[in-house]
């Protein structure tokens, strides 16, 4: 058992499953928004408001958010310790990275929830 | 004529290593590649590479052929030459001792981290445990490893992080051991491979089954791992 403490999850096969969990949830995210912007070529405003305002869509939102955040975590996480060979550059660009996602998802929720 | 470029290093000699290069009369037979070193040899004795069987079966001569790893005694001329220009490095990622010679410390280490030996904590029966032919089976695609490091030497996640992530011949027998059902550890197998590297860092590119001379599939296996793991902690 070789053991980490800056993986996402504490265990491989938990980073395994949100990884391959979160593709589904942004796959499926990506193909609806790209679908709907191609059946709705002439959008305005109110309608993007009003599709955005829409709970399920809010809830649809912050899934794809929250595993943006954690599917890039585990990604670069991982490309961390293939590449990062020296201890402090490997830890310190964990640190950005896992700061970055956070401040993105917070700044997400915001837009999307109007906070 | 057949040029053939070796990757020569002789630490006590050599500062670095260079490629060297030979040519060799193979009188048009479709020589194996072991047969054309064995031929170099006779031209420069101090030429150093493994082998034994000569037929693929004990695993001493994999080696990175025209840039794919295999075994010399089994790769055939005709499979890998172009342009009448054959290529050998030692298998990539571990140590050189000597040309074509590696040291295969980190190998084995990860090859001994998965136990490979039946445990099994049950009295042990007056003649041997039995196994029916469909729990046999399992084991078949398994049990033919012949531990030469092509497919581990070729799998970039062994080559960046060959001290924490198995590698697929080690995986190919943890999995042997998992699937045996003589076996009675699989829980304490399992426990030890739930880390992020051990097994999870196989990300099934497949080098592994593409170089493997004795056809076996370890990303077959290693995904059977996961849906062990899986299973056993959902």
């Amino acid at each position: 058992m070789v053991t980490s403490v800056t993986n996402f999850g504490r265990s491989g096969l938990s980073d395994w499953l949100v990884q391959r969990v979160s593709a589904v949830i942004l796959g499926a995210y990506a193909i609806f928004m790209v679908a709907y912007l191609l059946l709705n070529t002439q959008i305005d405003f109110g309608q993007w408001q009003a599709l955005f305002s829409n709970t399920s869509m809010r809830i649809f939102s912050l899934m794809a958010l929250l595993s943006l955040g954690a599917h890039c975590w585990i990604g670069l996480w991982s490309i961390s310790t293939d590449y990062l060979k020296h201890f402090a550059v490997r830890f310190v660009f964990q640190m950005v990275v896992g700061l970055l996602m956070f401040i993105y998802t917070i700044w997400g929720v915001q837009l999307l929830w109007g906070l | 004529m057949l040029t053939v470029s070796i990757y020569r290093y002789h630490p006590e000699l050599d500062a670095k290593p260079y490629m060297q290069d030979f040519q060799v009369d193979t009188g048009g037979k479709d020589l194996m590649v072991l047969d054309v070193l064995n031929l170099l040899k006779t031209q420069d004795r101090g030429l150093a590479y493994r082998r034994s069987c000569r037929e693929g079966v004990c695993g001493s001569d994999g080696m990175n052929i025209n840039g794919t790893n295999g075994l010399a005694c089994i790769t055939p001329l005709s499979s890998c030459v172009k342009n009448d220009k054959l290529v050998l490095r030692p298998l990539p990622a571990l140590p050189v001792i000597r040309d074509l010679v590696i040291d295969m410390d980190q190998f084995y280490k990860q090859y001994e981290k998965v136990k490979p030996f039946l445990l099994n904590n049950t009295p042990a029966p007056a003649i041997e445990r039995l196994q029916s032919p469909a729990e046999r089976e399992k084991l078949d695609g398994l049990y033919e490893c012949i531990l030469c490091a092509c497919c581990s030497t070729a799998c970039p996640s062994f080559w960046w992080n060959p001290d924490r992530f198995i590698g697929p011949a080690g995986l190919l027998q943890a999995y042997r051991f998992l699937a045996d059902s003589r076996d009675t550890a699989t829980e304490e197998r399992l426990a030890g491979l739930d880390d992020p590297f051990s097994v999870f860092r196989c990300h099934g590119i497949m080098n592994c089954v593409t170089v493997c001379p004795k056809g076996l599939n370890p990303t077959k296996a290693i995904g059977h791992i996961r849906n062990m793991l899986l299973t056993r902690a959902t």
